[in-house]
This record gives C-alpha cells, structure tokens and sequence, in this order.
C-alpha cells in the first residue's frame, strides 16, 4: 500500500513541459498546468489547492430569465434544505447515494480533476461528502443527534460557498461511477446540488446565459437564423470550390427525410465546422436528403448540467417542435458529447423522440411522434451510426491516403462513454467511432487502455466549466488526458486527437498548446470522414 | 441479565427488520425519472440480472478500481457471510445438514472475517486520502465488527461458553420463552455487540447492503430507445407542454 501515499515528486520538468500561461492578464487568476508525471501515481493531498476557483455567480437578469430567484433568498439555508428534500422524494438515485456510500475510497483517485490539482474536495467521495454532510444533519436520525460523529453539518454560507466552488469542479463525467462497487453517480449529486443552489437564487453565470439563449435565439451561441443562413451558404460554397460537388447544408427544408440537430459551434467554430462539412458529404454521397432547423439549432442541453428536469425538458421540446413541424422521418444528432446522452438516454422521456409509446398504456404524447418517425431507423441515431451504416451497405467511398499526413488517435468523450450507446450492442459507442476511423484513414492508435472507453478521462471541460473563469481548473483537469495523448505522440507520432464532442474540440484547442502540443491537433471524426470522401462528381 | 439481553434482541431485532423494511420501501418508492444505467450496460433484463449478480458476489467494479481494497473487502464480507450461516445452528434444530457441512469452514472464515477488517481499518490510518475521507462512525462501525469478530473468535478458541445453552436461549426466545444464558462476559461483550450493529445498521452506510440493487446505474436496462421510460412525476409534464 506505500505505493499509494507516496507523494509525487515533482519530475525534472523535460523540455517539452507545459509552459505557464504568459499572456494572462494581471487581474485573472493564475493558469498553471501540472508538469507531466514521470510516473503516473496518485498524487499526495494538497489541501485547498482549488479554493481560488471561484466561478461566477450569475446576474438577476440571467437567473430570472430562466425562472430562478434573482439572487440569494433571504431564509435560503431553509428552502436549501427543503429543496433537497423535495428531490430525494423525486430521485432515486440521490436518495440511495445519499445512504449507499461507505467512505471505501474507491473512487479516491479516479477525477481527473483530482488528478491534476491534488485537492482532496476533489475526490468524487468527498465532493459527495459536501452535500451528504448536510443530508445527514437534516435528514438522517444520528446526524441530528450526534452531528460531529457522522460528519454532519448545518447548510450555512461557507458550506453554500464550498459547494459553489467545487460543484462548479465537476464536469459530471461519470468516471467515479464506473469504479464505486455501488455505482454511486458523483454527477447525480452534483446536478442536485447546482439545482438545489438555482433554486436559492445561486447560479452558474456562463451555464444560465447559455440556456437564456438557447430559448431566446435558437441556440447556445445566440446565432439568430438569417446568421445561420449566410454561415451555410458560405459553407456550399467553400466546398463548391474545395471539391466540385454541390453539397447543399439546408435550412428548415420542408418534407426533408433528415433532421439533424448538431452544436451550433459546429457553424463556425474550428475545428467544429469541418465535422459540419463531412456530415453533409456524407448526406450528398449517400443521396439523402437532410435539413438543419433554426428552430432546434442547438444539440447541446445545458438543463443537464444543472440538472434541472424542466429546463431539460423545455429545452429538448424545441427538437420535437421543429421534427413535427418539418415533418422529417429521421433525426439524427451531429458530435456533441453530452447532447447525445440527452438525445439517446432522455430524449424519449422528455419529449417521445424514440420508439415504444404503443407499449403498453397508451402514451398520445409519444405516440403523435413515433407515427411520423421511420421504425427501420433507430430515433434518434448519432451521426456515426448514420456513417457507418452507410460505410457498411457499400455506399460510400474513400480516398484513406488523403488521410495519411495524420497519426490519428480517437478521445473517448465522457457522456457518450458512459452515459449512451451507439449501435446495437454495449459498447457499440466505443466502436463505430473507431470503425470508422479506420475505413477512412490509414494510421490509426489506440492511446493507454487505462484512458480509453469506460474509463475515459474528461477533457477537462465538460458539464458547463467551458469558461474563461474556470481556465486554470480545465488546464490541470486536462492532465491525465495529455499524458496519454502524449504518450502516443512520443511512441507512434500522433498527430491528429479524433474526438466526437464539441466541448471536446473547444476544450482541446484551448489547453493543448499549455502542455506542448499545436491546438490543430484535435478534430471531429467527420472532420477526417470529409477529406477522405469521394464524391460523387468525382467518380 | 437473561431478561435484559432476551428485550435487547426483541428490539434489536424489530429495529433491523422493521428499519430496514421500510428502507427498501422508501428507495422502492422514489421513482428513478431518467435512464442513467453506467453504460456500456447490458440492454435485456437477464443482462441486469448476471450485472447484479457479478456485482453483489464479485464487486466487480471494486474490483476493477482497487486491489487492496477489493481483496479486503471482499475477505471480509465473505468470511462474514460463512460466519452468518455459521451461526444459524443456533436458531435451528434440527440442523440443515448444509449449514452442518460449512462449520468448520465456518470457523476459520472468522479469522478472514477478522483480517479484511484489519486491513481495511489499517487503510483509514494509512492512506492518505482514506484518512482524509474517514468520519469517527467510519472507524467506530470497524471497531464494533472488529469487537464482534474477536469476541466471536474468543469464545471459540480461548475461553469456551456453554454453547448448547446459548442455543437454548435463542431458540426460546422465537417461541416467547426466556431460558438462562451462560453467565460468560465474553458472551455478554459478544451478543451486546451484535445488538448494537443491528440497531446501527438501519441507520447508517451500512444500507449499503440494500441500496445496492436500488443503484439506478447499476439496474437499469440500456433500452431509452427502443421504450419510453417515465415516472409518474413526470409524466404529469407532458400535458402542459
């Protein structure tokens, strides 16, 4: 067991050793990433390491759009607390782990960002502890009683701060659930507690803005539709150029078979929009018709970051909206991680996009949906089920040596490891991407299986921590994800990160080049799907 | 004396099957209102059933996330187990020829049962981030299974009791009837110990035991597609979008 409390001695820094931030400016925190590890230990605690981290609270203007108190409530400690108990009678999965946990610490060293800060709150069982210390005291008969023996506390504002600070420290990426022998879900305890914090007037700035857009104007980065239309038509006619072929990236076509519902920073982001660009190749060269929606321009659900059920629900209805009213068959959801956890794991519950609402009792709400969407087809499919189907039934062609200045390997990205599935079997999620891959590129490595599939590591900037605030958290969340890539970029020359996630791709480009490595590494899986394709012109 | 441990049992007893009863009720009761199984998760019933099952008896997860802490949890809670059948010749007469057949087995599961214990409570000093974690009822719930299994072990090795009249004892207690039990302290440490961890045990992490088949993300089946999954609280949303 020495193995496990030795602290990590900081290795000799090699020449390739992340560079701290230069051009921070003076007022902002400071953005430091860990120096990579010799050996990848566990690291010793740093108590405190992160209470700097502070995110911002958000306006009046953002909580109330949204239907949240403006701020803080007077008498909050109280309605905190009956709020939590109002969804340990609505979910049971809190319920149970509020209880279930034995403090074995199994868990203890599986958060990346405990990884990469050393700070023990940090832990997946003790950011639990936050909120079960105070489940204890009003909830559970020995914390009333005796309060220090159990580790009870009052809701007070240093526990309200704690839990800001560090819920606001997970990205809610499932990787401690993986490996508690009872499945305890830290992200089930985190959405709790950013919903309880919501509900007293304390919320997240960069996540509520987020959803007040996404009602206001369509989507997560407020691009209003004449917007959208420009960026597509500049897109037909980049490829126009690039290839030859009139590859059409409609909006809000009538009548069309294919609805897809993508991240809006696939519109101009990169190196989103390349992905944008293969998804429509690949739609041209199979001869399918498809159509965005400025409706449901936005795949992302950021209700699940702060998991609130309503806002979720408000936010997926516009999906089902804009497929009654377009009248498509299919609907097919573009890369973006936690959109495709909504879509596959929830989409059904929330608004009928699925199958089965004739089962049983019958369900009119399902059922008016289900009626119009194609059976033959899984509703709603990934983008990647889509490719692969296609690659499979002889319907596409590659060129794979137009691939081959890239070293490509494939980032598992968290919600979609763990949280869905692709295909029609468990696991199908860790293999259609890789599949695919493979049928359009030639060099193709798998980075440490320690990191890979279930036992992914997050990107550093998952479940609504994509922001400037958050920066030095997400450079040191990033570090167990960088080892691996740069292990595989030691060893095989990889120098291209496939990844299926748009906060992946934003996330990447951000804290690459910290670590070393160009931020053009990272790029969407459709991104090498759209230079190897053969189009149709061409044959 | 006799009387003290025959009304400590009744209500040890009631407390540990009437508290966790209504546990089971309540974790029953909540709805789960979205598919979160872990996934990859296996996609049929049978599937959930074998997940369980490898998970209840193998700690498969523990097992793929720590060693040392798999291997001595898991010698403990199967030495506990050997000991709990062990012991149920003290409720039974006659004696299922089963639970005659692991006595001897019985006896040195004990010694693991004591062992996995040690090492797991050697964890909450040693480890760093385990000590950081640990609460004084973490060390205090060690510390009386820890009792339990030393006492235990005691009377079978070093200071034996009058076991036939101990039988007598429980036996008579099931049919209302309060018969002498051997003036023994070990005895008395031993019994008393086994009462408080049954009071305890509704009460505390120990509904792990469980709260494990009510973990949504261990006993969900991997299907949103293909069935529309909705609780009643819920389904009350749909009318008013």
């Amino acid at each position: 067991m020495a193995d496990e409390t030795t602290p990590v001695a900081v290795a000799p820094a090699p020449t390739s050793s992340p560079a701290v931030a230069k051009s921070a400016a003076p007022a902002k925190p400071k953005v430091e990433a860990p120096a990579y590890r010799e050996f990848p230990t566990i690291p010793a605690l740093q108590p405190d390491a992160m209470t700097g981290s502070n995110p911002f609270v958000a306006a009046a203007a953002h909580n109330e759009a949204i239907g949240f108190p403006g701020a803080l409530l007077d008498g909050w400690e109280q309605k905190a607390v009956a709020k939590m108990g109002e969804l340990l009678g609505k979910y049971r999965s809190l319920r149970v782990y509020m209880d279930a946990c034995v403090h074995c610490g199994a868990c203890t060293d599986k958060c990346h960002y405990f990884i990469g800060t050393g700070d023990p709150k940090n832990m997946p069982v003790a950011r639990q502890d936050l909120m079960r210390s105070v489940y204890r005291r009003y909830y559970t008969l020995p914390g009333k009683l005796f309060p220090k023996l159990v580790g009870a506390r009052d809701m007070t504002k240093d526990v309200l701060d704690d839990w800001f600070r560090y819920y606001n420290q997970c990205s809610e990426c499932r990787r401690c659930s993986v490996f508690c022998p009872y499945g305890i879900d830290t992200a089930e305890v985190t959405m709790a507690a950013k919903e309880i914090m919501h509900t007293v007037g304390h919320g997240h700035k960069y996540v509520n803005e987020i959803i007040g857009k996404v009602h206001k104007i369509g989507n997560n980065l407020g691009l209003p539709g004449p917007a959208l239309e420009n960026t597509l038509e500049g897109l037909e006619e980049d490829v126009l150029e690039d290839t030859g072929a009139a590859v059409k990236y409609p909006l809000d076509m009538q009548g069309a078979e294919v609805l897809l519902v993508t991240p809006s920073a696939d519109f101009f982001a990169e190196p989103h929009v390349d992905s944008l660009i293969g998804y429509g190749k690949v739609f041209h060269a199979a001869g399918i018709s498809w159509t965005l929606s400025s409706k449901a321009s936005e795949a992302g659900n950021f209700g699940m970051f702060i998991g609130n059920y309503e806002q979720m629900q408000k936010i997926a209805m516009r999906v089902r909206e804009a497929a009654l009213e377009l009248g498509v068959k299919r609907i097919v959801v573009g890369e973006c991680g936690h959109a495709w956890r909504v879509a596959y794991a929830f989409w059904n519950t929330l608004t009928g996009i699925g199958a089965g609402a004739g089962v049983g009792k019958p369900d009119p709400f399902a059922i008016q949906l289900q009626k119009q969407l194609d059976p033959n087809y899984k509703q709603p499919s990934h983008i990647c089920e889509v490719t692969w189907d296609l690659i499979q039934a002889g319907r596409l062609k590659f060129d794979k040596a137009a691939n081959d200045h890239r070293i490509v390997t494939f980032h598992d990205s968290c919600n979609v490891a763990r949280g869905s599935r692709m295909g029609d079997y468990a696991g199908g999620q860790f293999d259609i991407p890789r599949n695919i891959i493979r049928a359009v590129a030639n060099h193709y490595v798998d980075m440490s299986e320690a990191t890979t599939r279930e036992k992914t590591f997050c990107c550093g900037g998952g479940g609504g921590l994509l922001t400037d605030e958050l920066l030095d958290l997400r450079v040191k969340g990033a570090l167990p994800r960088m080892e691996a890539l740069k292990q595989v970029a030691d060893q095989h020359g990889v120098n291209f990160m496939a990844t299926i996630c748009a906060i992946c791709k934003a996330q990447f480009t951000k804290v690459l080049p910290y670590y070393g490595f160009k931020m053009s590494m990272v790029g969407g899986v459709h991104q090498l799907v759209s230079t190897a394709i053969v189009l149709n012109n061409e044959q | 004396m006799n009387l003290v441990f025959a009304l400590l049992f009744y209500a040890a007893t009631l407390i540990l099957v009437g508290g966790v009863a209504y546990r089971i009720y309540e974790y029953a009761r909540v709805p789960a209102p979205l598919k979160i199984p872990t996934t990859p998760a296996p996609t049929t019933t049978g599937g959930v059933v074998f997940r369980m099952f490898r998970e209840v008896l193998f700690f498969e997860s523990l097992f793929k996330s720590n060693l040392w802490i798999w291997a001595l949890g898991w010698l403990f809670h199967v030495g506990l187990a050997l000991v709990l059948l062990r012991h149920v010749r003290y409720f039974t007469e006659p004696v299922n020829f089963i639970i005659a057949f692991i006595q001897p087995f019985g006896m040195y599961a004990g010694f693991a049962m004591a062992a996995g214990l040690a090492g797991l409570w050697a964890r909450r000093f040693l480890v760093e981030r385990i000590r950081y974690i640990s609460t004084p009822s973490d060390h205090l719930m060690l510390a009386l299974l820890l009792g339990i299994a030393f006492t235990g072990l005691a009377m079978k090795f070093l200071m034996h009791t009058d076991v036939v009249a101990v039988k007598t004892f429980f036996l008579g207690l099931m049919v209302f009837e309060i018969h002498p039990l051997p003036a023994h302290p070990g005895l008395y440490l031993h019994l008393g110990m086994v009462a408080l961890l049954m009071i305890v045990f509704p009460l505390s992490k120990l509904l792990h035991a469980p709260g494990v088949f009510f973990s949504p993300t261990r006993n969900q089946v991997d299907n949103p597609r293909e069935t529309r999954h909705l609780a009643p609280w819920a389904a009350q949303l749909d009318s008013k979008n």
